[in-house]
């Protein structure tokens, strides 16, 4: 059975296929862009969604996964282009322009760096927990800008976007249908993630720590591997975003771009699953229509946010479908 | 000593001047209600706390099943066996009834690390959920949110939460709490047939329960169990009637 909401996920997954679709037929590729950039920060947002919305874990820090993605591709890639070695031992390796290759590099650290970071900030909860995930992802983002083997403050320039095998990444249709198929990989996932025994027990820690340990289930573990999932698909993002922009700096692994990232969860919907959909999609439509008008556009997005949170507490998708059912 | 279930050794707990627990010892058998009662203040939510794992004893032993639990933290201490409620209601409020007693279900046979499977489509899960429902009178609510159960109702939801465990016992904090006559009475009836699955450490205000329940109860003061004994030998003793039923009375 469809409810309202799954038939308004449903509408929003096409049209963010629609789109960049009509776009290409009418050779505007500067709209696909768009679209890839939304499909992009949606996914970042899903990474985070599992962690805030699911967990009831408040990350400031999430920049520092979708940084480590971004600089996964920018170091391999970096090399590649240069020919230099990343390492000689225990076998040559000059970096990889290979897009599943440096996916898979993106997803390794930024869940490792969930890892010791959860391990370490997840002893504490609410504003504390807050502080702590901010600051590991500044202490990231200084390291990256003193970091000048690999463009300081100044960023990693990519020349020529990396390749997918048997596509042509450089066709914006074809980078942005890469994006959007691992946007909807990660949907499905993640939905299959909050039905399933895992989901339930994290879901419940959130709501209710004590149950969970009378029932003989350590809500540390949950939270820490749930964080670690989380952590893993913001770096995936991270590692896609720059490549789309064939670029990556420190702004990257700001708090600016944890709040980001934040916001589209928020802006969506906590906890809802196309949330970060819906929210990613506004703000990339905000930026571009609105920053058209004024540069000061994020006035207005802070406006919105300020209603959504006083006013609608289940973000976008709340407002147009109501209170979330518990589904038995 | 194999046929104590729970057994607590001179368990003492201060806070600052304040001697929460002093030299508490009380055991439980199988098959039996143990009651604990004591006037506001006297220390039961402390002794609880100890027996379920959530604060460490300054000094004193704290035996599951015939082995030093200690150290061992709630988690460790619930998947040896022990079922708990809570005072104040501990459940997933967004939850329906029936996912909260999977959720106890799916504590109880391990394992929450599976990331697929539809877990409100397992059938080893909904099985025991749904029987403990039953059990409980609450297999007509099973998809009402938990948010929207009356109070007395998230009482038993508690009680079938703890079911689902399959515990080796239960450690009910005043479960009859607010309940009102009729569903402390119906309480009442379930848990007297719930000893024969395992027994009970009860801590309760409501006398008449105590007294139609408890096969032994112990009488805690200040910190310290002035009396453990039948009913018959609680109501006579002197010293309890003047440290705690007299106050009733008299009140």
């Amino acid at each position: 059975m469809l409810t309202r909401e799954s038939l308004l996920n449903w509408a929003m997954i096409t049209a963010l296929l629609i789109v960049p679709l009509a776009a290409w037929s009418l050779d505007e590729p500067f709209i696909i862009t768009l679209a890839t950039k939304a499909a992009i920060l949606a996914l970042a947002g899903v990474g985070l969604n599992i962690a805030l919305g699911l967990g009831g874990m408040i990350s400031l820090g999430h920049a520092a996964f979708f940084g480590i993605g971004g600089y996964a591709m920018g170091i391999l890639a970096a090399h590649a282009q240069n020919y230099e070695p990343l390492f000689e031992w225990p076998f040559l390796f000059e970096g990889s322009n290979q897009m599943p290759l440096i996916w898979l590099v993106a997803v390794v650290f930024s869940a490792l760096a969930a890892l010791v970071i959860g391990v370490l900030s997840l002893r504490t909860s609410g504003v504390y927990f807050i502080m702590i995930t901010l600051a590991f992802g500044q202490m990231l983002y200084y390291f990256a800008i003193s970091w000048s083997a690999y463009g300081g403050e100044d960023g990693l320039s990519i020349w020529v976007r990396n390749e997918f095998p048997g596509l042509n990444t450089l066709d914006p249709i074809q980078f942005f249908a890469i994006a959007y198929v691992i946007l909807c990989l990660a949907l499905v996932f993640a939905a299959r993630l909050a039905r399933s025994p895992f989901g339930l027990a994290l879901a419940a820690a959130r709501q209710n720590e004590d149950r969970v340990e009378a029932v003989g289930l350590t809500p540390f573990t949950l939270r820490l591997t749930a964080f670690v999932i989380s952590g893993a698909i913001t770096g995936l993002a991270g590692a896609l975003f720059a490549d789309l922009n064939r670029f990556v700096s420190p702004t990257m692994l700001s708090w600016h771009t944890s709040g980001e990232i934040m916001i589209f969860v928020i802006l969506g919907g906590v906890g809802r699953l196309y949330g970060p959909v819906a929210g990613a999609a506004l703000y990339i439509m905000l930026e571009h229509l609105l920053g058209g008008v004024s540069d000061y556009w994020q006035i207005f997005l802070g406006l919105l946010l300020l209603l959504i949170v006083l006013f609608a507490r289940g973000g976008l998708i709340g407002a147009l479908v109501g209170r979330e059912k518990a589904h038995g | 000593m194999a046929d104590l279930v729970l057994r607590t050794d001179k368990l003492n707990k201060s806070f600052g001047a304040l001697k929460a627990s002093s030299d508490v010892t009380l055991d439980l058998r199988h098959g039996e209600i143990h009651a604990l009662i004591g006037p506001n203040g006297a220390g039961k939510s402390t002794l609880i706390k100890q027996i379920a794992g959530n604060i460490r004893p300054d000094s004193g032993q704290v035996e599951l099943l015939g082995r030093d639990v200690t150290g061992q933290d709630t988690v460790a201490r619930a998947r040896m066996g022990l079922g708990r409620t809570f005072q104040i209601s501990a459940l997933a409020m967004e939850y329906t009834v029936l996912q909260n007693a999977v959720l106890g279900a799916l504590g109880g046979r391990g394992g929450p690390f599976r990331f697929f499977r539809n877990v409100m489509k397992d059938p080893g899960l909904l099985e025991p959920a749904r029987d403990a429902l039953e059990r409980v009178g609450l297999a007509d609510d099973a998809n009402r949110r938990t948010a929207d159960l009356s109070h007395g109702q998230r009482r038993q939801l508690e009680v079938a939460v703890a079911l689902t465990l399959q515990p080796r016992l239960f450690l009910m904090d005043e479960p009859m709490a607010g309940l009102g006559a009729a569903g402390s009475k119906e309480l009442t009836g379930f848990l007297d047939g719930l000893r024969q699955q395992a027994p009970i450490l009860l801590v309760e205000h409501d006398m008449d329960a105590v007294f139609a329940l408890a096969d032994r109860i112990s009488v805690l003061v200040y910190g310290q169990i002035i009396a453990t004994g039948t009913a018959d030998e609680i109501r006579a003793n002197a010293e309890v009637r003047r440290a705690y039923l007299g106050e009733e009375e008299a009140a």
